[in-house]
């Protein structure tokens, strides 16, 4: 590598970090739900996956696209309610792993309900953006990945301004921080917890729709949530920050190392570098760049 | 001395509690806590205060308790059969062991809490706000810091500011003293004795601090092995010395 050419490393790394963006949409989701229920959601694929079958079978259905995503956020929003009623609110003190096993079995009834629903077939879902590159100060940037990045932000900061700034918000972050404290002192825990599972619904709605465009929405897109994985290694299972900071970690790492470190593998690295990474990172700091150290008395 | 009053504001008649359907921590406890009194509960480590105040806010479920009780009253409502949330915006509002502030949340965000969780509205959020400053100053200077960056003593103040943000009537605390300088705590205990003279707030309070508490309540429950054992006026029971060596396991002198 004797040449180093610096406006191609760039072109790779903003590649990357848009990528990263990507992953970090479908890690917030989790952390959504891990924050206030202190469980790894294994529902999440299925959830973004029934929000992009769900969308897309309404638009060939002929409803126009905004009306469709009102009904899939509506639905999404059900969906989130019914699980927090059924599912969590009787299981509610139990162990951690009896919660992690219910999502799992949850997993597995959204994504057989949206396969009954809508049938098994592979859907295109065409956003209307389109993927064609354009130029910047001599730098390719896909037009997709802006346009995905820009929702993200937008998504991010509405979330943000969503818990920092209204009271359902400040009672989820107390609910978060001590559950039986906040239960005690009267802040409706179920309340607080199915806003939380609406708002991974609405995550999953919109990771579900640039994922489905770019990958078509498929039984496989439940699959993106173990790009998430890595990215909630690094950035702690509790921080919507780390999900963020993780995402584009990941997404840069892997781009930059399946160009760089790639040929001496001879390539393909790029599908399980961030696991690496993430393994490296579980040595050094267990609860990620942002998350919480947990001291647990055994 | 004593306020009295035709009713109690909380009756509590043969109390008992069982943790996870085999540990016994309480098999009669009595209890009365008329308006405008103040109530110490007393007792060595393990004679079941936490429980008796855990059952009187409900709260037994999220540590897996079940408790049972032949008159369990607040201003006339069955306390075992209303939620935790119910009981605070009925009026009864516990201070937590521990204190159990929500550490990431701004000293405000806690105290603002409060009043969310009684369903108060914004008016009277602000409202309370300013008269929970009033009470704690050192409060004010830390307001925008991270709960769990103040000191125990701030961290006591708010857990029970938190709680003053629900206008309570009765207010519960669980060892309040715990892990605080003498000073504090007598700064603490000042307080809630004003509250209790100036707005008539009832107040049960446990303490293993007998000596502070007995200083401030107006009338003493001792518990010993989750049986309510004794009972009697806080300057009866303070003159006796030799009594609260046997019954509180422990003597100390930090008022």
């Amino acid at each position: 590598m004797g040449d180093f050419d610096l406006s191609f490393f760039i072109e790779v790394l903003v590649g990357g970090l848009l990528s990263g963006v990507m992953y970090a949409l479908v890690a917030i989701g989790f952390v959504l739900i891990y924050k206030t229920s202190g469980v790894l959601n294994f529902a999440q694929g299925p959830l973004l996956l029934f929000a992009a079958l769900t969308y897309v079978s309404l638009i060939e259905r002929g409803i126009a696209a905004p009306l469709a995503l009102v009904l899939v956020f509506a639905a999404m929003a059900l969906i989130g309610i019914a699980i927090e009623r059924t599912v969590l609110t009787p299981l509610a003190n139990r162990p951690p792993i009896t919660l992690f096993m219910a999502t799992l079995g949850l997993a597995y009834v959204v994504e057989g309900s949206a396969q009954l629903l809508w049938g098994g077939q592979v859907h295109a879902l065409d956003l209307g953006v389109s993927d064609t590159p354009f130029d910047v100060y001599g730098v390719f940037v896909s037009r997709f990945d802006l346009f995905a990045a820009g929702v993200a932000g937008l998504m991010v900061a509405a979330l943000i301004a969503f818990f920092q700034f209204t009271r359902v918000g400040l009672s989820f972050r107390a609910a978060a921080a001590d559950p039986y404290a906040a239960g005690a002192i009267g802040l409706r825990l179920h309340a607080i917890l199915a806003t939380a599972w609406i708002a991974a619904g609405f995550v999953a709605l919109v990771a579900g729709l640039l994922w489905g465009a770019r990958l078509g929405v498929q039984f496989s897109l439940s699959l993106v949530v173990l790009k998430a994985l890595p990215v909630l290694v690094l950035g702690g299972f509790d921080s919507i920050l780390g999900a963020i900071v993780g995402g584009l970690i990941v997404g840069a790492s892997e781009k930059l190392a399946e160009v760089y470190i790639g040929p001496f593998f001879g390539g393909g690295i790029e599908i399980w570098f961030a696991y690496v990474v993430a393994l490296v990172f579980l040595l050094v700091r267990p609860a990620g760049l942002f998350g919480r150290v947990q001291v647990e008395r055994v | 001395m004593t306020p009295t009053s035709p009713r109690p504001l909380l009756e509590v008649q043969k109390l008992s509690v069982v943790y996870n359907g085999a540990v016994v921590a309480l098999t009669h406890v009595d209890l009365d806590v008329r308006p405008r009194e103040i109530v110490a509960l007393l007792g060595a480590n393990g004679a079941g205060k936490t429980t008796v105040l855990r059952s009187v806010s409900n709260l037994l479920q999220a540590v897996r308790g079940q408790a049972r009780a032949d008159r369990a009253r607040f201003d006339g409502a069955d306390f075992l059969h209303l939620g935790p949330g119910d009981l605070v915006r009925r009026g009864l509002v516990p201070v937590l062991e521990g204190r159990r502030v929500f550490g990431p949340l701004t000293v405000e965000e806690n105290l603002i809490s409060g009043a969310i969780g009684a369903a108060k509205s914004r008016a009277q959020t602000a409202r309370n706000l300013e008269r929970v400053y009033t009470l704690f100053p050192k409060l004010v200077e830390r307001r925008r810091s991270p709960a769990g960056l103040t000191s125990g003593g701030e961290q006591q103040m708010l857990a029970i500011g938190r709680a003053l943000m629900a206008e309570p009537r009765l207010l519960t605390l669980d060892e309040p003293s715990m892990g605080l300088a003498p000073l504090v705590i007598q700064d603490i205990f000042r307080t809630l004795k004003r509250l209790n003279q100036d707005e008539g707030l009832a107040i049960l309070v446990a303490e293993q601090n007998s000596a502070v508490a007995l200083a401030y309540a107006h009338r003493a429950v001792v518990l010993e092995n989750g049986v309510s054992a004794h009972e009697e006026d806080a300057t009866t029971l303070r003159a006796r010395d030799g009594m609260k060596d046997f019954y509180l396991g422990r003597t100390s002198h930090a008022a």
